[in-house]
């Protein structure tokens, strides 16, 4: 059984974001645009979840909201059980596009955030090293942004975020301008930081694929009001070692997310 | 002779796509035929005699007077006054200027307040105040910084606000991600990230500043290079006229260079750079 719709109700002190009844409206020339119509969804602490629609649903704009970039028009958004009110050091993120500083090299970009907070150089190393290994940059520490792959970019991106040690990483197309190829295996790293570090992990992506493969729940969401339509347990161990294993069960899995989509 | 023949034809056809690279002793080649083209033209009007001596020197004539001119500490002198001017006019524009551009291109209020003005004072020509500034500051050493300041002053402010809005603004919510602050996305992501184009900037700056010098020492100066220009013209000394030209010519080229150079010391992480 797919067990595919399925309202989960996890025990109150498990949650690390929740968030409920999220709308989010836009002023523009034409009038009002409801970008978010009340949203509610919840990330268990250390769990993996995707957010997952079509362009211009709003799922970046909940990200956003959630870094306190953004400001929400009405709802409540909540991480480690405080209301969000702006930008913190406690949730990271990660952009579709490359926001390495291009002035420092690989390892000042990680150490940025330690900079700020006013560690001592060597913790900062030691830090920097430790994440350096984690994404297999360490022969990358003295170069520049335009000597880097997207791949990698990205890969310095995580580790960035992570050297802060944030209680939730919120990634928002992380890998949206990779090829294929790399995009495989920027998933592949991903899942195994994931379980290393124990990190609590909002992804955002409109690739089905790459939702089923990463995620242990997934929102799938609709545009025109950004609405949550469905969610979804992924966690069902349809690969192993990254390879798919159950291909009935991913294809009936896809099949289903298509089929929401569509409407 | 096919071979040679096809390599030509492919040679030729290298040197003329769009945009693309060509090897770099061609591109040297370009730069000598062009300065070679001119003298030459200059010498053959010279020597058809189109225009009078008096009013065309040759070549010759304008490289002997080049060259007593620079034997001479006189004109030594006059260079070392011009300079000096340009600089502080320069000088005054920066110190002032890249803060107010900066915060220009940072907060919309600023903004607001700082950009449109400038729109509007930067279509009055500088050399129109110059007569104001005579009645203001006299035709002291103030009244010819004051002339370049102006000239350069609005277009600095303008150009760098824009290169300040234009920075990724992924970059600031990326360090707001990470912990900063307000004051610390401007000093550690935004000036950083601007550096290479305020210098880009400068450098294009510079050259109006040598413009508006000149303004300023045809119109009111008992010395530097515009004024050896005016005096020359006075007595129909026509060599040093050219002199005075090409020697402007040759400082903001070696300036335009260091600029160029330090760029890509300073600046080697930047992109697109040459």
């Amino acid at each position: 059984m797919l067990n595919a719709v399925r309202k989960s109700v996890p025990i109150e002190s498990e949650i690390e974001i929740n968030i409920t009844g999220l709308s989010k409206v836009y002023k523009t020339k034409a009038g009002h645009f409801q970008a978010l119509d009340h949203v509610s969804m919840f990330v268990k602490k250390e769990e993996f979840v995707t957010i997952l629609g079509p362009s211009g649903c709003g799922k970046s704009t909940i990200l956003r909201i959630l870094a306190g970039l953004e400001e929400s028009s009405s709802g409540s958004v909540k991480v480690s059980d405080e209301e969000v009110t702006g930008p913190s050091v406690n949730r990271g993120m990660v952009f579709q596009s490359y926001t390495l500083f291009p002035w420092l090299n690989v390892r000042d970009n990680i150490e940025f955030g330690l900079k700020l907070k006013g560690m001592s150089a060597t913790e900062r190393k030691q830090i920097s090293d430790h994440y350096l290994e984690l994404v297999g940059l360490e022969r990358f520490a003295n170069s520049y942004g335009k000597e880097l792959s997207g791949g990698m970019k990205q890969r310095v991106a995580i580790a960035r975020s992570l050297a802060n040690n944030p209680e939730v990483l919120l990634m928002d197309e992380p890998f949206g301008a990779l090829d294929a190829q790399t995009k495989q295996s920027m998933q592949q790293l991903l899942l195994d930081i994931w379980k290393k570090e124990k990190t609590t992990i909002l992804f955002i992506t409109h690739d089905i694929d790459e939702a089923i493969f990463l995620s242990q729940r997934i929102y799938v969401m609709q545009a025109r009001p950004g609405k949550i339509t469905e969610e979804l347990n992924a966690d069902l161990h349809l690969f192993n070692d990254g390879e798919l294993v159950e291909i009935e069960k991913f294809m009936k899995l896809k099949k289903h997310i298509i089929s929401l989509l569509k409407h | 002779m096919e071979i040679t023949k096809r390599k030509r034809k492919s040679l030729v056809k290298s040197l003329f796509r769009i945009r693309e690279d060509i090897p770099k002793s061609w591109y040297l080649v370009g730069i000598g035929a062009s300065f070679i083209s001119l003298l030459l033209i200059w010498y053959v009007f010279n020597m058809v005699g189109v225009v009078k001596e008096v009013f065309l020197p040759s070549p010759g004539a304008v490289i002997a007077s080049l060259y007593t001119s620079l034997l001479d500490s006189h004109f030594w002198s006059q260079i070392g006054i011009s300079v000096y001017r340009v600089f502080m006019g320069f000088l005054l524009a920066c110190l002032i200027g890249i803060p107010l551009g900066i915060m220009a291109g940072t907060f919309k209020l600023a903004e607001s307040i700082i950009v449109p003005m400038s729109e509007f004072i930067r279509y009055m020509p500088a050399a129109a105040f110059i007569p104001l500034i005579m009645v203001w500051a006299g035709i002291g050493e103030t009244a010819k910084i004051l002339v370049i300041f102006i000239g350069c002053f609005f277009q600095l402010l303008l150009m760098v606000a824009d290169d300040t809005s234009k920075v990724n603004k992924d970059l600031l919510s990326a360090s707001y991600t990470l912990g900063a602050k307000r004051g610390q996305v401007i000093s550690r992501v935004i000036i950083p990230a601007i550096l290479p184009k305020l210098m880009m900037t400068m450098r294009m700056i510079m050259g109006w500043a040598w413009t508006y010098l000149v303004v300023a020492e045809l119109v009111a100066a008992n010395s530097g290079l515009g004024y050896t220009i005016m005096k020359a013209q006075r007595f129909l000394d026509t060599e040093l006229i050219f002199v005075g030209i090409i020697v402007i010519g040759l400082l903001g080229l070696i300036i335009d260079r260091i600029f160029a150079i330090l760029n890509k010391k300073l600046f080697p992480w930047a992109e697109g750079g040459h």
